[in-house]
């Protein structure tokens, strides 16, 4: 049998039975004042499906997850090829961009026709062939002393492009260096960044910083002269000084030690002259 | 009915709007706000992103078990968001690199978590689209707004391009450096908010 169930809306006295009592045993109110409460689970199985039960949970969970990963997968394995070549095409972008070649419409074709050889410099600084893929990292390539070095050709003068990685504040900065054939002089740099804040540490991207590096020197005598300093703080006469970035001195510092540490590897490249690879 | 669905596609980009009201998206709105261009793109994705969880949940709603439903949402939003991440690293590489963290900043925004929660669990598909467009709309009405001063009084430009006369600086204007710092972006909000509150009589608290 079903009892309905009565409320006291003054005392909260509750009543079980067909009506309200006439009057509230425990305040006296009238009948007027009682109401009926609904049971929640009286409403819910009317679905025919209970899915508050921990089977119907676990399932659910199961069943959305399987579902989630086979839809992840399929997705990532039949985009790959094409993430792939995006990947490699940005990387040769970011080679010609040290070469002052940005937003080019042809990147690969461009590529193939100004980059002439990916070397590996010889611990006594000579240029062997590098036979392997081409890399889109070059982090771990310099970790295993793979000390790569483009050689380009830009309006019949050899340019070498020397790939570098570092750390800025947030997350990873990398970049490449073109000098020209003295082998010292800095024909131009593309720097990019994971996760710097942008108009800040991001600047290190922009074309405003990058073009303060064209026509400085690399080496001073045996070591690494080039040096990116607080900003405003370089020297106006110096070959070796650049302002790094208002408001980002990690960033910048960041920059710097990439280039002091990356460099410094290919120092015995960098003063050997007179061997014309 | 249409009535309800208007009011969920406007209500959120002014008068409830989630930032200035119901004060999510916060953090996302303090760093991505120094120039107008990455403003824009989070504004987009997000409105898109909330649109699409908020069809997807509101699809689901009544077979979702109460107990893990937060989850459920969470799963959905992740799922979504490295799906769309995906398609844009294999046809859209130069946008993916622009939005770079951006895009993964969307699964913690509070706002898709707040609607889902709030809106998509109790309504019909159709409604819960419009509220995702107009909670999106709203957000990156905002985020325009700050980083349009931000920018401006920060760096001189706008979109990059220089608007502040190279002229003003040789006769001694100095760009404001804090406005690139985040403190200012919370003072900005701050000040919108205060707008918004002497516009909106009955939101003011006593």
């Amino acid at each position: 049998m079903a009892t309905k169930k009565f409320k006291c809306k003054v005392c909260g006295y509750v009543h079980e039975g067909d009506k309200a009592p006439e009057n509230c045993p425990m305040c006296q109110a009238p009948q007027s004042e009682f109401e009926e409460i609904i049971e929640e689970s009286a409403a819910a199985p009317k679905k025919g499906l209970n899915t508050n039960s921990n089977v119907y949970t676990i399932l659910y969970a199961a069943v959305m997850v399987i579902i989630v990963a086979f839809l992840l997968v399929f997705v990532s394995q039949t985009l790959k090829a094409r993430q792939d070549a995006n990947i490699v095409n940005d990387t040769k972008q970011q080679i010609l961009s040290a070469l002052n070649m940005r937003d080019l419409p042809d990147v690969a074709g461009t590529y193939a026709k100004v980059v002439k050889a990916d070397k590996l410099m010889k611990d006594n600084g000579e240029l062997a062939d590098y036979n392997g893929d081409f890399n889109t990292t070059y982090k771990s390539e310099f970790d295993k002393k793979n000390y790569h070095v483009f050689v380009a050709e830009v309006d019949g003068q050899t340019k070498y492009i020397i790939p570098m990685n570092g750390l800025g504040l947030w997350g990873t900065i990398w970049g490449y260096i073109a000098l020209n054939e003295d082998h010292t002089t800095v024909y131009g740099v593309y720097f990019s960044h994971s996760s710097e804040t942008p108009g800040l540490g991001g600047e290190i991207a922009s074309l405003k910083f990058q073009n303060r590096f064209a026509g400085k020197q690399v080496v001073d005598g045996n070591k690494v002269g080039l040096t990116v300093v607080k900003y405003g703080k370089a020297d106006k006469g110096s070959q070796f000084e650049i302002d790094g970035v208002t408001g980002a001195t990690i960033t910048s510092k960041g920059v710097n030690e990439m280039i002091g540490k990356v460099l410094e590897k290919y120092i015995p490249f960098l003063t050997n002259v007179e061997s014309n690879d | 009915m249409a009535n309800k669905n208007k009011e969920a596609l406007k209500q959120p980009m002014w008068v409830n709007n989630p930032v200035l009201v119901q004060i999510l998206g916060i953090c996302s709105a303090l760093a991505v706000t120094a120039q107008l261009k990455p403003a824009i793109v989070m504004g987009l994705s997000v409105t898109i992103i909330v649109a699409m969880a908020n069809v997807i949940i509101s699809l689901l709603r009544n077979t979702i078990p109460n107990r893990i439903r937060i989850i459920i949402q969470l799963v959905v939003v992740a799922a979504l968001v490295t799906i769309v991440s995906e398609i844009l690293k294999a046809f859209a590489y130069d946008v993916s690199v622009q939005l770079s963290v951006y895009i993964g900043l969307i699964i913690t925004n509070c706002i898709l978590m707040g609607r889902l929660e709030a809106f998509a669990m109790q309504n019909g598909p159709w409604a819960s689209f419009l509220d995702g467009i107009g909670n999106g709309l709203g957000y990156a009405a905002i985020l325009v707004i700050v980083a349009f001063v931000r920018e401006l009084f920060g760096s001189g430009t706008l979109f990059g391009f220089q608007i502040v006369p190279q002229c003003w600086y040789e006769a001694g204007y100095l760009n404001n450096g804090l406005m690139i710092m985040p403190p200012m972006a919370l003072i900005l909000v701050g000040c919108v908010i205060w707008f918004h509150r002497a516009k909106n009589k009955d939101l003011q608290e006593n």
